[in-house]
């Protein structure tokens, strides 16, 4: 199976609304999928949908060889999300926030103090173990976030606007930390920093009204639509529906 | 054993932020206090004000407030999106309600326990009977545990703690212990009784009293049948949200 990721004719539709339309495409094991589009394009919807937290108005989606639809609970024991917002329990420490996390995945309570511990050292917490995580930077709570979403050992991990609201030194840590995780996992990244999407990904789907619009690697991009740059090229596959 | 770990994540948020706590134990124990105390200075108050009557009421009291623990720390975790984090996760609706659940238990306990203790200096009897009634609280104590998980899977974190407060009062207004609601009977009587409060109050000041199963049974009953209902409309609710 070559494939992580396989979407098919996948729709969401909420009261007349069709926020994710006839999605179809795939994504190999091990590569870095980043999403792009403007806010309201569908891909917090769409990352939803992959996750088993929305069910489809149509379509399917495969995730290593298990149907977001029929098989939701063996899909969720392969992935791991860290969600848009800050996402930590904030009267538990940072330790106790990873421990909870491989438990709920189910660690016993050795092993789950193992791969915390690992974790700590792995992503630059150890100083913060202790500490309640209500207390933590912003920054730091996206950190202790995406190591929450590690810990699991998940094959696939989805990344939902991770950088948001992030000061510029926080967002170039947070992109090194992600750096690190290429090819070591698949990685599904959803943002609308356009930068962020060329600087990390390997390859690039651009999103707009619930539609992927273009899909493939940054240069595949740049030739097919004759754009300098990928913003250039944002732009030009978005705007018209904007007018 | 999943809801175990969620379990105790949940006991250390609520023990770690106290002050709810503290009120929801600290300020049935000052009004069994201050009513006690008013009781044996003025001379005619109503029978209901007695001890053995009062601190059952006082005891479920109490106990309503663990609707709007649960209720509060439920909103809280839909407010962030924490939970939308552990709904990604393999947990099942059942970890979920089992993981608030379980640890409001020993809470309502507790509460039960302070408050009777506190009855004791003020003249209630120790006997086997108060451990009964802290036993047969337990179906009140889940009663408004789903109340709280009804209202969280529902309503904001903001609006949840209002609407907790009314149930608070409704709870205590309706169930008999602070005027007998034989004595007003008509219609009122006949409404606070279609609602539980007033059956558990029944339920906790029989057993207290040593009343067998035959006397407790029908207050019994009517508070598990809504703890039941109640429970399977948070279960509804909160599968409904977990697909949101």
């Amino acid at each position: 199976m070559l494939n992580a990721v396989e979407v098919n004719n996948l729709t969401k539709r909420f009261k007349g609304r069709t926020a994710v339309d006839s999605l179809n495409f795939s994504i190999k094991k091990g590569e870095f999928f980043a999403l792009l589009g403007q806010n309201g394009a569908g891909k917090t919807t769409t990352i939803r949908l992959l996750c088993c937290l929305l069910t489809p108005t149509s379509g399917d989606a495969v995730l290593l060889g298990d149907s977001i639809i029929e098989n939701p609970t063996a899909v969720k024991q392969k992935l791991n999300v860290s969600p848009q917002e800050t996402a930590v329990a904030p009267n538990l420490s940072v330790k106790e926030n990873l421990e909870l996390i491989a438990a709920i995945y189910g660690s016993n309570k050795q092993e789950a103090e193992v791969k915390a511990n690992k974790m700590l050292t792995a992503l630059g917490l150890s100083e913060r173990a202790r500490d309640k995580a209500k207390t933590l930077s912003g920054g730091m709570q996206r950190r202790l976030s995406i190591a929450m979403a590690l810990i699991s050992d998940p094959q696939i991990i989805f990344l939902d606007e991770p950088t948001i609201g992030l000061d510029v030194r926080a967002r170039r840590e947070l992109w090194k930390l992600i750096r690190e995780l290429k090819g070591k996992i698949t990685i599904i990244l959803t943002t609308h920093y356009l930068e962020e999407a060329e600087a990390l990904a390997d390859k690039i789907g651009i999103m707009h009204y619930g539609k992927i619009r273009m899909l493939g690697s940054l240069d595949q991009i740049k030739e097919a639509t004759g754009q300098k740059t990928l913003e250039d090229a944002f732009f030009m596959l978005t705007e018209k529906e904007v007018e | 054993m999943r809801f175990l770990a969620f379990s105790t994540r949940n006991r250390k948020e609520l023990l770690r932020d106290p002050i709810s706590l503290i009120f929801g134990i600290g300020l049935p124990v000052l009004l069994l206090l201050v009513i006690s105390l008013i009781e044996r200075s003025v001379s005619g108050m109503a029978e209901i004000f007695s001890i053995e009557n009062f601190a059952p009421g006082i005891a479920m009291f109490s106990l309503s407030f663990i609707a709007l623990f649960s209720g509060m720390l439920l909103a809280n975790d839909r407010s962030s999106s924490f939970l939308a984090r552990l709904f990604a996760s393999p947990l099942a609706a059942s970890d979920y309600l089992l993981g608030y659940s379980l640890p409001l238990l020993p809470i309502a306990l507790v509460q039960s326990a302070v408050c009777f203790i506190t009855a004791f200096f003020l003249g209630l009897s120790v006997s086997v009977n108060v451990l009964l009634t802290i036993l047969v609280l337990i179906p009140v104590a889940i009663l408004f545990i789903g109340i709280g998980l009804l209202l969280g899977s529902i309503f904001s974190n903001k609006q949840v703690s209002p609407i907790c407060s009314i149930v608070v009062q409704v709870a205590a207004l309706s169930s008999g212990m602070w005027f007998d609601l034989h004595q007003i009977g008509g219609a009122f009587k006949a409404v606070c009784y279609a609602l539980p409060f007033a059956h558990a109050v029944d339920l906790a000041k029989i057993t207290l009293a040593g009343g067998g199963f035959t006397a407790i049974y029908p207050h019994l009953l009517w508070v598990a049948g809504y703890a039941a209902v109640i429970f399977a409309l948070a279960v509804r609710a909160f599968k409904k949200r977990m697909k949101a």
